[in-house]
């Protein structure tokens, strides 16, 4: 595909961006934009397939193929169309009540059959295009309109959700992380079958600073556990250690170096990715980010499409009029 | 012995027994050797809607119905002729629609004390004199079987087991049907266990012999050949026809086939059917849910497949939001509805048509699609096709409204010639400068259908309303009211034949005008009462939106128009509001097919009117 030299702007469309000023949405777009020529597939077999949601208005603004569907239903158009062009790159765009609420049957069936679809799920832990009812991610005790004394359901973990979903690939990013969520883009766009990237958003109007703890130049650096394969997984002040069967974070200068997990995405047990996953509380004091899990497991499209080619290589193509007759028949003169 | 042979015809013969007895095995073996033999045939499953209910109760009784004539036939009978009851249950399930002097054939072993208090048959029905209008013949069909069997070498359960093949040997010499066609699916079937294989093709044999010598059996019918076009000729039911007609729909569009689908009764065989075909290109995705099933199919067709989607009634009240996005994005899309009585899960396994307004307008604003319904079991050949045609070339949801009678009943079909099939090609738009996805068709109103991987087509769409022409996100008063009346056109403007109205009189006063599965049941009551000399019109609606164009014209020409419905006047309704006309309705939700008699009751009731 060297001949494509597609830049930024190619993947722009004409459309005016309508998120409110200051909104994620807008540096995720900037960094998918600006992904997307490296892809090297040409924009006429990229599509964007999305719910409802203020993120879900994001392929208007790419210059690809795109479909703003219906709440929460984006993975099944998704998988139909997968499915039946596998020459396609799909990608899906939903948020946290698209995807976690009234779409989680879905989200969850598209990951254990492995489509491929390469899925960013906009969490900004708020439902915004309704403006501001609290979320399936929302912090147990959220305030919101609808939830004037505080909400009372306990949050979802997208990433541990993902994962007991038998997800091969969950990665975790930042919006305004542009060279982190670049690298996910990358990452997931190089694995064979499901792939999602969780992004924490920010929703200036209805959860501003949900996320400023691993935003702010003070903060972040202690709070984010890099997940880089090979690597230890470490904040610049805690670092994860095994213990008592599972994972715990713990002060760098209580371990030596050697002590850390170095971190292994290929890992095929899914406990290891779960254990990391379970490392984040919602008040996001240690926060894991990167590929939590990125491992093999056959393509659900190319399986569907196998069955069909084989039938056709060991029955010959199908003949209609053969098909019509049936066996059991009978003749009148 | 010399026995007596009595030509007859029309037989109409009810098989029934506790759903493990193998019922629906024997009737469809029966009617394969009746349909080889030339008769005209209609048949009915009726099942319980639990896998299995406690043996020997009445929840669990599962029976077959076979109608076969000399001449055409157009349902599968009303009263049958024949029973065959397997034990007390199936008898006590089955008698109240016998009339005196039908012949009731029974198991006699299966009359124990404790079966017969199972079903609260107070005295043993054989023999306190309350079967004494019939013909009854009380055969010891188990232990007979297990008689025949004992040489086998088989256990007693298996020999049990094989005693539906017995019946079937009876029925088959009694009727003079051949026994190879039988003979050759056992070996097929069985092949694998040679002991099952040897039990069963004994005990057929042995009801066979049994007919031939036991002095109970005096007499044997015959049947002659019905007079149908000549032909190639198979039984066939609407859900295989249905699956063959979206396969040929396929081929003749040159369109990969994808079915989204979650199984539900009476639906499911579609299913099951088309995935047996994946050497026609066919994908079937069986999805988490109804949404992602005809989710995926729209997104396929959005790829220039066939998307397909598959149903009952719970299930489409289900998909209900993702058509109306179909309807937005103009894309093709079809919907099949086989269905059966609701509300809710209402009679999962009996026929009903109660889900046409649901079809029509069960969708949130402005949302017309198209709604088509075929008349026959074998029309859903027919109907698939059309509906692959009005999908394409209009760019819109087509709704098919097969139900649970026509989708397990059979009839013979003659096997259409390929080369006959309607041409179904169709356009992808190609690369263009400019291009705007909701620019028009002039005469069929379709936008292009541009699909992904068309280069420089790159465009947006969703449910959000669009611009005239660009297709653009648009929330202009002026222009949302054009698009709601552009889509409304569109469908009103799709080419439907004209009806038809079969009036060999022509001067009835009165049409009877029906839609969908009860073709058969009014056309048989038609013509029994011309037969008797009444003057009246029939008319079926295969297309119910758009209405073909003449249909005002013809109801405006009757005095009266009776249209009998499997709901409580949903059609009705519509003709009404559509052409101001009174129309009287016959309306019943037994979770039956109207039966000949009574439909000849209600249009006598409008002629003395
Ligand atoms: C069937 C249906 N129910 C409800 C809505 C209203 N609705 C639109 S978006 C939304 C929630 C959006 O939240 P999220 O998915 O987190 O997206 P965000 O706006 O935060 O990006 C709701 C409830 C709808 N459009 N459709
Ligand atoms: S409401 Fe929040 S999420 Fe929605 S556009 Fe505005 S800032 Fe973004
Ligand atoms: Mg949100």
């Amino acid at each position: 595909m060297t001949d494509l030299v597609l830049t930024k702007k190619d993947f722009t469309s004409d459309q005016e961006v309508k998120w409110c000023p200051g909104c994620g949405d807008y540096s995720i777009l900037s960094t998918v934009q600006g992904y997307l020529p490296e892809l090297g597939v040409p924009r006429e077999n990229v599509v964007f397939i999305s719910g409802i949601g203020c993120s879900s208005r994001f392929p208007y603004y790419l210059e690809t193929f795109g479909i703003h569907s219906v709440h929460g239903r984006a993975p099944t158009l998704a998988t139909g169309l997968a499915i039946s062009r596998p020459d396609l790159t799909v990608f899906v765009i939903t948020g946290d009540g698209d995807s976690l609420s009234i779409g989680g049957n879905h989200l969850i069936h598209a990951l254990r059959r492995n489509v491929n679809l390469k899925i960013l799920l906009f969490n900004n832990r708020i439902y915004g295009l309704t403006k501001g009812q609290y979320s399936p991610t929302s912090e147990q005790g959220k305030i919101t309109k609808s939830t004037p004394a505080g909400s009372l359901d306990t949050p979802f973990n997208p990433i541990s959700l993902a994962l007991g979903a038998e997800a091969t690939f969950v990665a975790r990013s930042i919006d305004s992380d542009r060279k982190h969520l670049t690298e996910m883009l990358r990452a997931a766009s190089a694995h064979k079958g499901s792939a999602l990237i969780e992004i924490y958003q920010n929703c200036p109007i209805f959860n501003d600073d949900a996320f400023q703890i691993v935003k702010d130049g003070e903060t972040k650096s202690a709070a984010i556990l890099q997940l880089v394969h090979g690597q230890p997984i470490k904040s610049a002040t805690h670092g994860v250690i095994y213990k008592e069967g599972g994972l715990q974070v713990v002060p760098l200068d209580s371990v030596s170096e050697s002590d850390l997990v170095i971190h292994n995405a290929n890992t095929p047990d899914p406990t290891y990715a779960f254990a990391l996953s379970r490392l984040s509380s919602s008040i996001l004091e240690h926060v894991p980010v990167g590929v939590f899990r990125d491992v093999e497991r056959a393509e659900y499209g190319g399986l569907v499409n196998d069955q069909v080619a084989d039938a056709i290589k060991t029955q010959g193509a199908g003949d209609l009029s053969k098909l019509l007759a049936g066996t059991d028949t009978w003749v009148v003169k | 012995m010399t026995k007596t042979v009595i030509p007859l015809h029309q037989v109409t013969i009810r098989f029934a027994g506790d759903s493990g007895d193998g019922m629906q095995l024997t009737g469809d073996r029966f009617t394969m050797d009746t349909a080889s033999l030339g008769n005209d045939i209609s048949t009915l499953p009726n099942f319980p809607a639990e896998i299995r209910a406690p043996q020997g109760t009445l929840p669990g009784v599962s029976s077959f119905q076979l109608h076969f004539a000399d001449h055409h036939i157009q349902t599968p009978g009303d009263a049958p002729d024949v029973l065959v009851a397997m034990n007390p249950a199936a008898l006590k399930a089955n008698i109240k629609e016998l009339q005196r002097g039908a012949m009731i054939i029974v198991d006699s072993d299966e009359f124990t004390t404790r079966n017969l208090s199972k079903v609260g048959y107070e005295t043993n029905p054989l023999e306190d004199g309350s079967l004494d209008s019939f013909k009854l013949h009380p055969v010891a069909l188990t232990s007979i079987t297990v008689a025949a069997l004992a040489e086998l070498n088989v256990a007693r359960k298996d020999a049990e087991r094989s005693k539906n093949m017995f019946a079937l040997g009876l029925l088959t010499w009694m009727y003079h049907r051949p026994t190879e066609a039988t003979e050759k699916f056992l070996a097929a079937k069985f092949g694998k266990k040679p002991e099952v294989l040897a039990a069963n093709m004994a005990a057929f044999k042995a009801g066979w012999n049994y007919g031939e010598t036991t002095e109970d059996f005096a007499v044997s019918y015959e049947i002659a050949p019905a007079k149908m076009p000549p032909g190639t000729y198979r039984n066939m039911s609407g859900n295989v026809a249905m699956a063959y007609g979206l396969i040929a729909g396929s081929k003749r569009s040159n369109l990969k086939l994808f079915l989204g689908s979650y199984p539900i009764t009476p639906a499911s065989d579609i299913l099951h059917e088309l995935s047996k075909h994946k050497k026609f290109g066919v994908i079937t995705f069986q999805a988490e849910d109804e949404i992602a099933a005809v989710g995926s199919a729209l997104g396929a067709s959005y790829g220039g497949a066939l998307g397909v989607t598959t149903t009952s009634g719970p299930g489409l009240a289900l998909k209900t939001e993702m058509i109306g996005l179909a309807v937005m994005l103009e894309l093709p899309l079809i919907i099949i509805d086989v269905q059966r009585g609701g509300p809710s899960t209402g009679l999962p396994t009996k026929t009903e048509q109660a889900d046409l307004l649901q079809a029509m307008f069960g969708r949130n604003g402005e949302s017309p699609a198209v709604v088509i319904a075929p008349s026959t079991a074998t029309d859903c050949f027919a109907i698939a096709l059309d509906a692959v045609r009005i999908a394409t070339t209009y760019r819109v949801p087509v709704f098919i409204l097969s139900d649970g009678y026509i989708a397990n009943g059979t009839e013979p079909w003659k096997i259409p010639n390929v080369d006959d099939l309607p041409d179904l090609r169709v356009e992808f738009a190609k690369t263009q400068e400019n291009f705007m996805p909701y620019e028009r068709d002039p005469i069929t109103l379709a936008r292009p259908w541009a699909i992904p991987g068309t280069k420089g087509m790159e465009h947006r769409i969703g449910g959000v309303e669009k611009a005239d022409k660009t297709g653009e996100i648009s929330y202009d008063p002026t222009n949302h009211d054009l698009m709601v009346r552009l889509r409304a056109a569109k469908v009103a403007g799709i080419t439907v034949p004209d009806l038809e109205v079969d009036d060999p009189s022509n001067d009835a006063k009165v049409l009877v005008l029906g839609w969908g599965s009860t073709f058969g049941p009014i056309a048989a009551a038609i013509e029994a009462l011309r037969e008797n000399g009444q003057k009246v019109a029939q008319a079926h609606l295969r297309y119910i939106n758009p209405f073909p164009k003449n249909l005002g014209e013809v109801l405006a020409k009757y005095d009266r128009v009776l249209v009998p419905e499997m709901n409580m006047g949903q059609l009705a309704m519509l003709l009404k509001s559509e052409f101001l006309k009174d129309i009287t309705g016959y309306n019943k939700v037994r979770g039956l097919p109207f039966s000949t008699s009574e439909l000849m009751e209600a249009i006598m009731v409008v002629l003395n009117d």
